[in-house]
């Protein structure tokens, strides 16, 4: 039965550079890293700021709001869990902050997706170690 | 500036094989580094400069002992399917530099005999930015999927101008005897092909294939004495395009960077390209590689690629030996660029000849179009 449960899907590796993001997630807060001494936002987590290489780095907390910049419906993947999901929505989300995420649309027919839809961030506890950032319609 | 025409292309083998099961990928890149040291009058001894990448666990080791090689300039430059049009610049220059003399590049691959997914498998490689992303499913189609959905979003790109692409090329791989599917399709047989991930479809996407091939590089004065006509690599250069922060235009590749730089080393413009070998993973590969080379506008690559202007006899023939999408996809296809526009250049072509060609550009790309991909583009000039 556990086995039947177990997550089958990619975890991300929780490492010094990017714990500040994971941890928020679990917290099912959503945070974006901000370069303090150039003022630059970043996507994905980094120690160092690729614009300037410096360490001082700032966590804004998004307000989890975006807009759907483009999206796929998979219909064939092969990967152990995703080939049990099919199909699936993959899209890049841009927050409200300028920053573009890959992730999955949920909480809609994968049909009802159109890039320019807003959207909102949806938290996914999909292990107790693990929460993913997931966007649904907003409301 | 540039190779100052000091390097040539002087051999070209593809290996016709697209389903060999009985042969290791190990065995297909010393069979094709025979067909092109054949081609070039050349030695396994003479070899002293070699090239691959995608075979074994570091680098060109593995296959320079199973050719018992000894160069004097190693080059693994692994940034996918694009490396071997890197190679080609890579060679040239270390050729000029007078690091090398010949220069060997070899490739193989049995994705089909060994039931690899190429495109669809998933995979997770654990590099920092997979973490972020490959627990949402990326595959690599979907990676193309997502930039095509954007460029209908932004330019109102049609499925059936994608479809054009594929249809184009397959009837070129019709006049190629060793390309793997020669049937001719339409635009209706490309949309009602299956979506794989929106909006791709089947028959937009390239096929997979066992195959191999391999480019013989040496210098000017070197194939002065080979007795077939050699193509001189005339400029080349690279780039990489990623997520940028978080902030990339997905409509942009890395050809946006690496095509100009070549064109100016070569000394070419737009008008002076008579054909081109474009990487064609998928067909909206093709469409955004046009407009970044600067073929065409940003948006205008759904007309360019119809009525008949990429196909033979039309302004600017692309993939005529059937491409990744019709012919040959073992994975990785750059080499195949390069040995299809030598041939064209050397007029070997036959049915699929372009008439007077006499500059062909190669546009490789490697990796995920919409995550992270390399580019690299390479113009050779008749000898």
């Amino acid at each position: 039965m556990a086995e039947e449960r177990k997550y089958k899907k990619p975890v991300p590796r929780i490492d010094e550079e990017s714990k500040g993001f994971w941890e928020a997630c679990q917290r099912h807060e959503l945070y974006v890293q901000k370069c303090r001494a150039c003022g630059v936002f970043r996507y994905y987590s980094r120690a160092l700021c690729p614009t300037c290489l410096s360490s001082d780095t700032e966590w804004v907390l998004s307000s989890g709001r975006g807009t759907v910049y483009t999206y796929t419906v998979t219909y064939q993947n092969q990967a152990a869990g995703f080939r049990d999901e099919l199909p699936y929505v993959l899209a890049y989300v841009e927050l409200d902050e300028g920053v573009r995420m890959l992730t999955n649309i949920v909480g809609c027919a994968p049909e009802d997706v159109k890039v320019g839809m807003p959207v909102e961030v949806s938290f996914d506890d999909v292990t107790p170690e693990v929460t993913l950032p997931k966007f649904k319609p907003a409301s | 500036m540039g190779f100052d025409r000091k390097a040539v292309i002087a051999g070209v083998y593809e290996h016709p094989t697209r389903f060999a099961p009985d042969k290791t990928m190990f065995q297909i890149h010393a069979e094709s580094a025979r067909g092109a040291l054949e081609d070039a009058g050349l030695a396994i001894k003479d070899v002293d400069g070699y090239f691959t990448s995608g075979v074994g666990p570091i680098g060109v080791l593995s296959m320079a002992e199973h050719l018992n090689l000894q160069p004097r300039y190693l080059d693994s430059t692994s940034i996918g399917g694009s490396s071997f049009v890197a190679h080609v610049t890579h060679a040239a220059a270390a050729i000029a530099a007078g690091l090398c003399e010949v220069a060997l590049i070899t490739y193989g691959s049995t994705a089909s005999s060994d039931r690899f997914a190429v495109g669809t498998g998933g995979g997770f490689a654990g590099d920092p930015p997979d973490h972020f992303e490959g627990p949402f499913g990326p595959t690599v189609l979907g990676s193309y999927a997502l930039v095509a959905q954007r460029h209908m979003y932004e330019f109102g790109t049609t499925s059936e101008q994608l479809a054009e692409i594929a249809v184009t090329i397959r009837r070129h791989a019709s006049l190629n005897p060793v390309a793997k599917f020669r049937e001719s399709i339409t635009v209706d047989d490309v949309l009602a092909s299956r979506i794989v991930s929106s909006p791709l479809h089947l028959l937009d996407c390239c096929i997979i294939s066992d195959g191999g091939g391999a480019v013989v590089v040496t210098s000017a004065e070197r194939a002065r004495d080979l007795k077939k006509q050699s193509v001189l690599v005339l400029g080349g250069s690279e780039a990489c395009c990623h997520t940028a922060m978080g902030k990339r235009d997905l409509t942009d590749m890395a050809a946006k960077q690496s095509g100009p730089r070549a064109m100016a080393m070569a000394g070419v413009t737009h008008k002076d390209i008579d054909m081109c070998m474009i990487y064609d993973s998928f067909t909206i590969t093709v469409l955004e590689t046009l407009e970044n080379l600067g073929f065409c506008k940003k948006g205008e690559g759904g007309a360019f690629v119809q009525n008949g202007r990429i196909g033979l006899g039309g302004a600017l023939p692309v993939n005529t030996d059937g491409g990744g999408l019709s012919s040959n996809h073992p994975g990785m296809r750059g080499i195949f660029l390069v040995i299809e526009a030598t041939k064209q250049l050397r007029g070997e072509c036959g049915p699929r000849q372009v008439k007077d060609c006499e500059v062909a550009l190669c546009h490789g790309t490697g990796g995920m179009l919409g995550l992270r991909h390399s580019g690299a583009t390479l113009v050779l000039g008749k000898g």
